[in-house]
């Protein structure tokens, strides 16, 4: 499924989304970027909670499709911008980490 | 073995808007040279966590990246504290970083554990007081030794 579908799916709120035609192939939860960017696939949809302008580089290296931000937690404008010019897709959600993960998983049949 | 390709970047000390930046470009280059992406992914991975540890713990630093024709060589150095134990620094979740650091996400005790499993070969040359260089080995495809 493309990251677009996902988010209409989970109806994400949008906070960039310059390439809603890359594929998910998976899902990945934490807040940690050193573990994140040492365990997360290319292709998963990353949720966390953690919003510095830091989480767009490691969404960019570990080539992640999307970045799910949970529990409405607060992303800055530049932050958001960063993620526009950069190419990275940006989500965001009121549902917590555990929910956005029961329901991606349910989504794509893991 | 010929001469390389090199890429060279300063890496700004307690700068964490900026960091990554080097990675993120270097990234983009071995794109343009049509690299796979998987070698891309992990040079990319590794020097992102040379960088930051860079930034955390030694007040920046250089970032070079060699291209040779079977390999991709990473060298990062700095003139910050050293690595007292290198040994206990491997150990994954052993981390100095401070509050501030750990507060924005870094500091899980991953990183040269991370550049370890990324990379097929790396050196730590670390002296207390004087500083560190990380060398760092990936072969292209079908080319390791």
């Amino acid at each position: 499924m493309t990251a677009k579908e996902l988010r209409e799916a989970l109806a994400l709120q949008v906070l960039s989304e310059p390439d809603p035609d890359r594929t998910v192939t998976g899902g990945y939860a934490g807040d940690l970027l050193s573990w994140v960017m040492g365990r997360a696939q290319s292709g998963d949809a990353w949720v966390t909670i953690m919003t510095n302008r830091n989480i767009l580089a490691v969404a960019a290296l570990a080539d992640t499709a999307c970045v799910i931000v949970a529990e409405d937690s607060v992303v800055e404008a530049d932050v958001t911008a960063l993620a526009v010019e950069k190419g990275l897709n940006l989500y965001r959600s009121s549902l917590t980490g555990f929910d956005l993960c029961c329901r991606i998983g349910s989504l794509l049949g893991v | 073995m010929s001469e390389p390709v090199k890429f060279h970047f300063d890496v700004e000390g307690d700068n964490f808007s900026s960091a990554g930046e080097a990675s993120v470009n270097v990234k983009k280059l071995l794109r343009q040279l049509s690299m796979d992406p998987e070698t891309i992914r992990r040079v990319s991975i590794a020097m992102y966590e040379g960088e930051i540890n860079m930034v955390i713990h030694a007040n920046g630093g250089t970032a070079d990246v060699l291209l040779y024709p079977d390999r991709i060589r990473i060298i990062l150095a700095d003139t910050g504290p050293g690595i007292a134990d290198v040994a206990l620094a491997m150990q994954e979740g052993f981390s100095t970083a401070k509050d501030n650091v750990r507060a924005l996400g870094f500091g899980a005790g991953m990183g040269l554990p991370n550049m370890k499993r990324y990379t097929d070969r790396m050196e730590i040359e670390s002296e207390v007081g004087k500083g560190t260089t990380v060398t760092m080995d990936v072969f292209l495809p079908g080319k390791n030794a």
